[in-house]
């Protein structure tokens, strides 16, 4: 494999780095709503929610990243493949923040919503200044497992025809038919992006358990 | 909202509850409960554990929604309504058995959130305001500790301070030496006793009999979600009227 198809493959990358940063901070915006919609305490938003996240939880990604793509042009929504596997992956991404937010949030102790409510403070303060905050520290390690599902989930964009990582790495192997060494490498640039952020939740882990003895 | 004409006539009660009564599903957790508190009256509530009592605090500043009657504190009327629970809360302080401390925020913060963000105070006084209750607590010197670093009592006073805060008119004490070890009893309640004597009105629920004894106008006795009996401490302790209250009372002083 010569330097031009190395370069080809690292244009891939950017693409699969790309797409992750963008649907896992779309997806962190949108599962904040999902997961304050959740725990609204109003029957029906609480229900919708549910069923949204549903949804995503039983449904295959790669049917998710269909539906958008070829669904929405039905429809008339005409969009490139880099907009609709971002709309795809923060679709899903929001569904499975906001269930793994949800946890964390109704995981903080009631007595700290009494306290905030006997302060007077509202909705508002208390979820941004007293509940989230602690929600957050304890859904860290969750949460950074998730983006490494969602890095690696990227590769389904391929199907759609969006030349990430994999399609990259499709490409190459058909022209050089070196399918080992290729994806050898394409595997190589992936564990080199994952494996760090899986040792970190698991440090992240280690030292939520320490400080909640 | 009802804002009493007479707001500046000090004969106004602090706190009224009227017929108020409480149900969890189908089970009654209040019976027509009746209480006047005047203003700067200190009230001891006590009774078996499942009788109500805190069930009966928590409903004045709408930690529990009451289903009948009426509550007025400080001259208004608690409705459901976000707006009056809001200016309800915004009078009444209250201090947890478990502190309830904000564990992700130091001493001095957890203390100026709230005239931060619910009375509008600006960083500077909300900064002020706290220091100077936290020096009333005996406490100021902790102020940039994580209440995980300090222990229980300390942890309570803190609680206290941080409701302090608020300025409020009355305070609610719920069981708030029932989660401290025995030594660290005496520095809580000597914060209470202090804020009493300062005239603070009060409502504690508690098992601290000395206290009762020594502090408060009135005690009232509650079984089984009703006010079973209420007299002043003396004649509470000497003489109770209700062969459910001298049974509590005999098991209660009996342990001592």
């Amino acid at each position: 494999m010569g330097r031009e198809e190395f370069v080809f493959l690292l244009i891939g990358l950017k693409w699969t780095v790309a797409l992750s940063i963008v649907a896992f901070v779309c997806g962190c915006v949108a599962g904040l709503v999902v997961a304050l919609a959740r725990t609204s305490g109003i029957a029906i938003v609480e229900g919708v929610t549910a069923f949204y996240i549903a949804i995503f939880q039983g449904t295959p990604l790669l049917m998710q990243l269909f539906v958008v793509y070829y669904g929405l042009a039905l429809v008339g929504i005409r969009m490139d493949a880099w907009a609709a596997v971002s709309v795809g992956l923060t679709l899903h991404a929001s569904a499975y923040l906001g269930e793994i937010w949800r946890g964390s949030i109704e995981a903080v102790p009631r007595g700290q919503t009494e306290a905030a409510k006997a302060l007077a403070l509202g909705y508002v303060s208390r979820m941004k200044d007293v509940v989230l905050p602690q929600a957050i520290r304890i859904s860290l390690p969750a949460t950074v497992g998730f983006l490494v599902q969602l890095i690696k989930g990227t590769s389904l964009a391929s199907i759609v025809g969006f030349t990430e990582l994999t399609r990259a790495g499709n490409i190459i192997s058909n022209q050089i038919f070196q399918p080992i060494t290729v994806f050898g490498i394409v595997g190589a640039l992936y564990f080199i992006m994952c494996c760090p952020l899986t040792i970190w939740g698991a440090h992240l882990e280690r030292r939520f358990a320490a400080s909640a003895r | 909202m009802i804002q009493t004409a007479t707001k500046a006539d000090t004969t106004e009660p602090m706190i009224t509850m009227s017929d108020v009564g409480k149900w969890y599903g189908a089970f009654q957790a209040l019976h027509d409960v009746d209480i006047t508190v005047a203003k700067g009256e200190r009230i001891v509530l006590c009774g078996p554990s499942g009788s109500g009592k805190s069930t009966l605090i928590r409903c004045i500043n709408h930690l529990e929604a009451y289903q009948k009657g009426e509550i007025h504190v400080g001259g208004i009327l608690l409705g459901h309504s976000s707006k009056t629970i809001d200016a309800v809360r915004r009078e009444v302080g209250m201090v947890f058995q478990q502190f309830n401390l904000f564990p992700h925020l130091t001493v001095l913060q957890n203390c100026m959130l709230a005239p931060i963000r619910a009375l509008g105070l600006s960083k500077a006084e909300a900064q002020e305001r706290a220091k100077s209750l936290l020096e009333r607590v005996k406490i100021s010197e902790q102020a940039e500790k994580y209440p995980a670093q300090l222990s229980g009592g300390q942890q309570q006073r803190v609680a206290i301070a941080r409701a302090l805060c608020m300025r409020p008119k009355v305070m609610l004490f719920d069981e708030p030496t029932s989660a401290l070890d025995p030594e660290m009893v005496k520095e809580v309640l000597d914060t209470m006793i202090a804020l009493a004597e300062e005239g603070m009105t009060m409502i504690c629920v508690t098992h601290e009999m000395g206290f009762a004894r020594q502090v408060a106008d009135r005690v009232i006795f509650m079984a089984n979600g009703a006010i079973v009996e209420e007299a002043p401490p003396a004649e509470f302790f000497s003489n109770p009227q209700h062969e459910r209250t001298r049974k509590f009372l005999g098991e209660i002083l009996g342990r001592h």
